[in-house]
Order: C-alpha cells, then sequence, then structure tokens
C-alpha cells in the first residue's frame, strides 16, 4: 500500500477539487441541507453517510446537477458550477438502479457517453474495451442489461460511468442491490479501480461498514447538516458526538453526569491496573455549542451528590409560583464558556501539578490511573466510572460514555481493572468469529460486550444467566456531550 | 368444486352469444347467394366480388385510411408530447387542470365534439373534406394517446434520462436516444389506438365531412339507409377479419417477447 499517508486535507495549501459554500438546499419548506460547507480533495474516496432522508443524495444530485442549489456555491475544479447543466459537467454518476439503457448492448451502453463527445470510432472503440477489461466484462459486450445478472449490471453501470474519464465520480448506494458476499467483493473491487484510474470517488450510502470499508474519508450527516467528517479510523474511535457514536457500528452508551477527579486516588476497585497508555483520543468533546441543560436537576448538583436538589414539581412550582416575588434564583453552577485547546492543555498541565504536588495518601503505593479525567456519577449507590480522557472542564455536566463492545471484557471472577461492574448475562449472539454478551447491570443498564471466540466452542465457559464482571479501561471510552 | 358446471357453462355460453352472435350472423349472410340478407339461398362469394367492383366502396375506403393514418400520426406526436410535459413537468400550478382538460374529450359526447368543430370550421372558412375530417380526428384521438403514453412514462424509471444527461446528452437528445426507444411499445399501440378509432368514427366525420370526402363508416351508414345489402355485409366481414389478425399477430408478438425476456434473465442469473 501506498507508503505515504494519503491526507490531503491536512495540507492547508491543497486546493480542494470540490467546495461547498455555505450551500442550503429548500424544497419548498423543507430544508434538506442547512447551510453545508464542505472540502473534498482530489482522489479522495470520500462518503457520505447517513440515514435515508439526511441530506446525503441532495448532496449527490447538486453535484450532478440534477438538483439546484438554493443558495451558496459549489465550485469543483475552481469553477462555480451551480449553474452548469449536468450534461456540460465533467462530472458522472453510477445510478442506485443502474439505470443502464435496456434497448441497447453493453457495449453501446459504455460507448453512450464517449459518441456524444463525437470522439472517432477507433477512439470509442479503443476505450470501450479497456472499459471491459478493467471490469471484466469483455465476453459480455454483445448482451442486453436484461441478460445478465445483478453483479455483471453493476460493473456495467461502472464502466459506463468511468468510460468518459470524468474528474468526479459519484456513486449513488451503488452496492445496495448486491447481496452480501458480492458486495464485499466489489468493495474492494471498486477500491482497487478507484486506484487505478486516480479519479475522485464520492459515495453516497447508509451501510456503515460499507463506507468505512472504502473512503478515505467520511461525512457523517444529520438532517441536512454534516455532524462529522474524518477518517473511518477517527469516525469509530473518536465520534465527536451520541449521534455519530451510535450511528456508527455497535455502542454502549452510558448516561451519568461528569465531575472532575480529585487528585488522590478514589477508585472503588481494590486494585487498580497499571497505568495504561494514556489515550490518543483526547478531545472528545471538542468546543461544540453549549449543551442546553435539557436535565436540569442534574447539571445542577455540582460535586457532591448528596447535596438536595428539588424534584420536577418542586422545579415548576417554583419556576411558575415562587420565582416572580423571589426573583431569579442562580440555577446555574458558574460555568467557563468552552475552553480552547490551549486552555485545556494548561488546564490538564495544573491539574497534574496540583495532583504532583499533593503529598500521596496512603494508597499512593500503587501507581494510580493516569491522574486528570472525570467520574462520571452514572448511577445511584453505584460506583462512579473513571473516565481518564474526560475533561474536567465538563464538571456538573450531564455527559455520555460511549464505549464499543470489544472494549469491553467480560469475566466470572472479579477482574483487575480500573472499571468493573458486575452484571447478568441476559443474551449471547453467537456470530462465529465473535460473540456478543448482553449484560443487565444491577440497575438495569444493558452494556454489551465482546469476545473474540479463539477458543473451539466447546471450551467456552460463559453461559446465559452468568453472573459475570464486566470491565474496561479508563481510556476505552469516549466522553460525549449532548 | 367442478369447472364446467351447468351454471358456468350457461353463463359463459350467454356472455358469449350476446357478444358474438350478431357477428356471426354477420359473417354467414355475407355469403349468401340471394340478394335479400335475411333469406338465406346457399353459399357463394360474389358479393366480395360485387364489393370490389364498387367504386364508390373502394374510394371510401381510401379516403378511410388516407385520414386515419395522417390524423392517428399527428395525434400520436401531439399526445405523446402532451403526455410527456405533464408526467414530467412535475408539479406547477394549474397541472390538475391542464391533465383533466386533457382527458375531458374521452368523456365528451361525440355530438358535441362533432358540433363544436363543425361551427370552427365555418367560423374560420374552412372547405371541409378530407383535411377538417382529419383534424377533427387528431383532436379527440389525441387524448387517447397521451392516456396510453403517460401511463407508461409514469412508470418509467427517470434515472434512465438522468443518466443520458449525466452522459452528455442535451435534453432532447436525452428523449431522441434513450426515452422514445423505450416508451415506443406505448407510442405504436397509441398510434394503433388512434388509427382504429379513426376508422370506425362516424359521427364527427359525418358533422365535418363535405361532399367531397366520405369515409367508408359514413358510406355504409347512408347504404345501410337505402337498405342492407350483402355488399356491407362482406365488406364488414372483411374489416373483422383484418381487426382479428390485428389483435392476433399482436398478442402473439407480445407473448413471445416476454417468454424471450423471461428466459434470458433466467439465464442470466442462473450464469452468475
Amino acid at each position: 500500500m501506498a507508503q505515504t499517508v494519503f491526507a490531503p486535507w491536512e495540507d492547508p495549501d491543497r486546493k480542494p477539487l470540490i467546495e461547498f459554500r455555505n450551500v442550503t438546499k429548500r424544497f419548498g419548506e423543507f430544508t434538506a441541507i442547512d447551510n453545508l460547507s464542505l472540502n473534498i480533495y482530489e482522489r479522495e474516496f470520500f462518503a457520505l453517510l447517513g440515514p435515508s432522508g439526511c441530506g446525503k443524495t441532495t448532496m449527490m444530485r447538486m453535484l450532478a446537477g440534477f438538483e439546484s442549489v438554493t443558495e451558496g456555491h459549489i465550485w469543483l475544479g475552481g469553477q462555480d458550477i451551480i449553474n452548469v447543466p449536468p450534461n456540460k459537467r465533467p462530472v458522472n454518476m453510477m445510478f442506485q438502479s443502474y439505470a443502464l439503457f435496456p434497448h441497447l448492448s453493453i457495449w453501446d451502453n459504455i460507448a453512450f457517453g464517449l459518441r456524444r463527445e463525437s470522439k472517432d470510432k477507433a477512439m470509442i472503440e479503443e476505450r470501450v474495451e479497456e472499459m471491459l477489461r478493467l471490469t471484466r466484462l469483455t465476453k459480455f459486450a454483445k448482451r442486453k442489461p436484461h441478460q445478465i445478472s445483478g453483479g455483471q449490471r453493476q460493473r456495467v453501470a461502472l464502466a459506463r460511468s468511468l468510460a468518459k474519464a470524468p474528474k468526479l465520480l459519484l456513486l449513488d448506494e451503488p452496492l445496495g442491490a448486491l447481496d452480501k458476499k458480492l458486495r464485499e467483493e466489489t468493495q474492494f473491487e471498486l477500491m482497487d479501480i478507484q486506484e487505478k484510474t486516480g479519479t475522485t470517488f464520492v459515495i453516497v450510502t447508509h451501510d456503515q461498514e460499507e463506507a468505512m470499508t472504502v473512503a478515505s474519508r467520511i461525512a457523517v450527516m444529520d438532517e441536512g447538516r454534516l455532524v462529522q467528517v474524518d477518517t473511518p479510523d477517527v469516525i469509530y474511535e473518536a465520534p465527536n458526538s451520541v449521534y455519530v457514536a451510535d450511528f456508527i457500528g455497535d455502542v454502549n452508551l452510558i448516561p451519568g453526569t461528569a465531575r472532575p477527579r480529585p487528585a488522590e486516588p478514589v477508585t472503588p476497585v481494590a486494585d487498580p491496573a497499571p497505568a495504561p497508555q494514556p489515550a490518543s483520543v483526547e478531545d472528545a468533546a471538542p468546543a461544540a455549542e453549549e449543551t442546553a441543560p435539557e436535565a436540569p436537576v442534574q447539571a445542577q448538583a455540582p460535586t457532591d451528590a448528596r447535596q438536595p436538589a428539588p424534584n420536577a414539581r418542586g422545579e415548576w412550582l417554583y419556576k411558575k409560583v415562587f420565582a416572580r416575588f423571589m426573583g431569579q434564583r442562580d440555577l446555574n453552577t458558574p460555568q467557563l464558556p468552552p475552553p480552547s485547546p490551549e486552555e485545556l492543555a494548561a488546564a490538564r498541565k495544573a491539574e497534574a501539578k496540583a495532583a504532583a504536588a499533593k503529598p500521596a495518601p496512603a494508597a499512593a503505593p500503587e501507581p494510580a490511573i493516569k491522574p486528570g479525567g472525570i467520574l462520571i456519577d452514572w448511577a445511584e449507590g453505584q460506583p462512579p466510572i473513571i473516565a481518564a480522557n474526560g475533561d474536567p472542564a465538563l464538571d456538573g455536566k450531564p455527559v455520555t460514555l460511549s464505549i464499543r463492545p470489544e472494549k469491553v471484557t467480560i469475566d466470572l471472577e472479579k477482574p483487575d481493572r480500573p472499571n468493573v461492574l458486575p452484571g447478568k448475562v441476559i443474551d449471547i449472539a453467537y456470530l462465529g468469529n465473535i460473540s456478543t454478551y448482553h449484560v443487565e447491570l444491577a440497575t438495569g443498564q444493558m452494556v454489551k460486550a465482546q469476545m473474540v471466540n479463539a477458543r473451539r466452542i466447546s471450551n467456552r465457559h460463559i453461559t446465559w444467566e452468568d453472573e459475570v464482571w464486566i470491565g474496561f479501561t479508563e481510556t476505552a471510552g469516549v466522553i460525549l456531550e449532548e | 368444486m367442478r369447472r364446467f358446471s351447468w351454471f358456468n357453462v350457461t353463463s359463459l355460453t350467454l356472455g358469449f352469444a350476446f357478444l358474438y352472435l350478431p357477428m356471426i350472423l354477420l359473417v354467414v349472410y355475407s355469403f349468401n347467394e340471394s340478394r335479400l340478407v335475411t333469406v338465406w339461398a346457399g353459399f357463394s362469394t360474389k358479393w366480395y366480388g360485387e364489393l370490389f367492383r364498387n367504386k364508390e366502396f373502394l374510394d371510401a375506403a381510401w379516403v378511410t385510411l388516407k385520414v386515419a393514418i395522417f390524423s392517428s400520426t399527428i395525434a400520436t406526436v401531439l399526445g405523446t408530447m402532451a403526455a410527456y410535459v405533464l408526467v414530467r413537468a412535475g408539479r406547477f400550478a394549474g397541472r390538475t387542470l391542464f391533465s383533466g382538460m386533457i382527458y375531458a374529450p374521452l368523456v365528451m359526447p361525440e355530438v358535441i365534439t362533432g358540433l363544436s368543430l363543425l361551427l370552427l370550421f365555418i367560423g374560420i372558412g374552412l372547405d371541409r373534406g378530407v383535411l377538417t375530417i382529419v383534424l377533427a380526428h387528431t383532436t379527440f384521438s389525441m387524448c387517447y394517446v397521451s392516456v396510453v403514453v403517460s401511463s407508461r412514462l409514469t412508470s418509467f424509471d427517470r434515472s434512465l434520462e438522468e443518466a443520458a444527461l449525466d452522459l452528455g446528452c442535451s435534453p432532447f437528445e436525452a428523449f431522441r436516444l434513450v426515452t422514445l426507444p423505450i416508451i415506443a411499445p406505448a407510442v405504436i399501440s397509441g398510434w394503433l389506438l388512434a388509427f382504429t378509432l379513426s376508422l370506425d368514427d362516424l359521427v364527427i366525420a359525418s358533422f365535418t365531412t363535405g361532399p367531397s370526402a366520405t369515409t367508408l363508416p359514413i358510406k355504409i351508414f347512408s347504404a345501410v339507409r337505402l337498405g342492407v345489402s350483402p355488399e356491407i355485409n362482406a365488406l364488414s366481414t372483411l374489416l373483422i377479419g383484418i381487426v382479428t389478425a390485428g389483435v392476433i399477430t399482436a398478442s402473439i408478438v407480445t407473448k413471445r417477447a416476454a417468454v424471450a425476456q423471461a428466459r434470458d434473465e433466467q439465464a442470466a442469473e442462473r450464469s452468475e
């Protein structure tokens, strides 16, 4: 594979091939794309990922020229293309339904675009043969589209859209109609062809596995906005929101309230594991917009959980009646604006210094878990979860710990891990290579834990109704606001 | 349950008798020796010979054919255009009104259509003849064509046209190279429908015709008023024969194409 990492998006001097500048698209009252800006670079395999109705197909159709742009501009290779009709754009599209012309042979389908350019016959022939070879369709050239199988049709559609050597190829759910095995093969074929031809590919899909497999970068979309644009590994390991974490792959989401970790180890675990690697995923919750305190009761309960807080009725009574003559009560614990990265770093350093400066208490002998981070109070009467990669500035805010099942271990004996929680196995999904255990914690919270089935099935020792311990490290999860 | 219970057989017989008895009578009496239509006097084909020597009938047949070909062709072009616009233009103010107005002549009494056309032709001083019948037939058969074509267009995969645009076609090229070849069967059946409607139209033709142009239905109708002759029976039998042959051929061709398509598709799936 490539020796140098392909990451043009990190190079500020690189000019993007495609630039969405504050693009808005409305269909009547409905806003499909909401003031969206995005850069896509040459030779990228870019995936637009999201549930149906998130606007990903509209984005693609605006690139192809089938939808007009309500506001904003789209630049392609230094040209504003919003007023260029589809037949004049250096863009080709592979349609979800393939849209092969049923009255033309495979050969004529592939030659269709070339003939419109009024190139000479020999050149067209050469190019079509080349495309047939690339997609391994040479022996089907004479057939009509209904005389070949679904997988072959998919390749014809690809060959036809690549024949004109477009600057940009759009793929609209190209593999949706294929069965799983064929789809996986075709994904690698697509990547191979993309590399061979050096074309920029933009793919629309709702299949996150497909996006992860083929794409150099993924844009996760929701309701006409970009939620996160990043490489597949960052999207998976460091989602920036509950939405992304939940949409991509399997995930355990544990909501709770953050409080900064005291410097002295208060870990409820008897003997914590040796300090693991510091997390590479530091800024899990970047300077996003202020989260509205949806759960005010939780939000204002600061460090001490025992401090009385009004219940819902009291809150209502206060707001409706007492507030009028008693004046505004200071509901919010004073909060700083979301810290900048520099501030964050400084805060961490200070914290670390404070931790170091404090005389180590009795529990000091064993190397404590990396200081800093937060504790998450996630349930009454349960030990808080340690999240060393959390941001102490989240103090008092409702947060969600997102942790992938494969980072959660499951044991019959209480393991030696920073976070251990007892539970009971409710369900086991045996998938052959891995097993997913659904464990119910004492609070009723379900947690999924995944184990690789390295041993044969006869050796598996955990079964239904077993009392088990689930465990995970203090940096395995990602702290998400929202 | 028995498939051929007496009840089923009776209803089948009654139904078909109702539909075809008159035609069978007509066909049988066309081979009658006698000049009297209702008296059987032995088998003969002499009325067919008479028919082909009758210049008036032949002229009328020729006029009818000309009118049918011209009017159905014009109606097909106009009707296809109308259908394309109505299906493709999407939602615009008054779309329902427009499509309603396209279909309205389907239910309009022919007498009214004929009368209004007659008034128009008199009003603009157009001499009545072949041209006026062609115009009149175009008017009413156009909406049949647009109904047939638009029902095909609604099930037409729009992405085929988009693919053509995407590959560099202008909108007109996309229509000519992709849409038209694919909807051709619907356009052809629209043409055939218009053709047969024009062939057998009596009411509108008699409103809009002049002394110079007599179509076959008008000719038959006026001849019958003077008394039914076996010649007319012979003519009608020929028409029935032509129509039957056409319908059977069309259905065989369609069936064969469908079977071939299904076979190809199965073969394609197996070859994967």
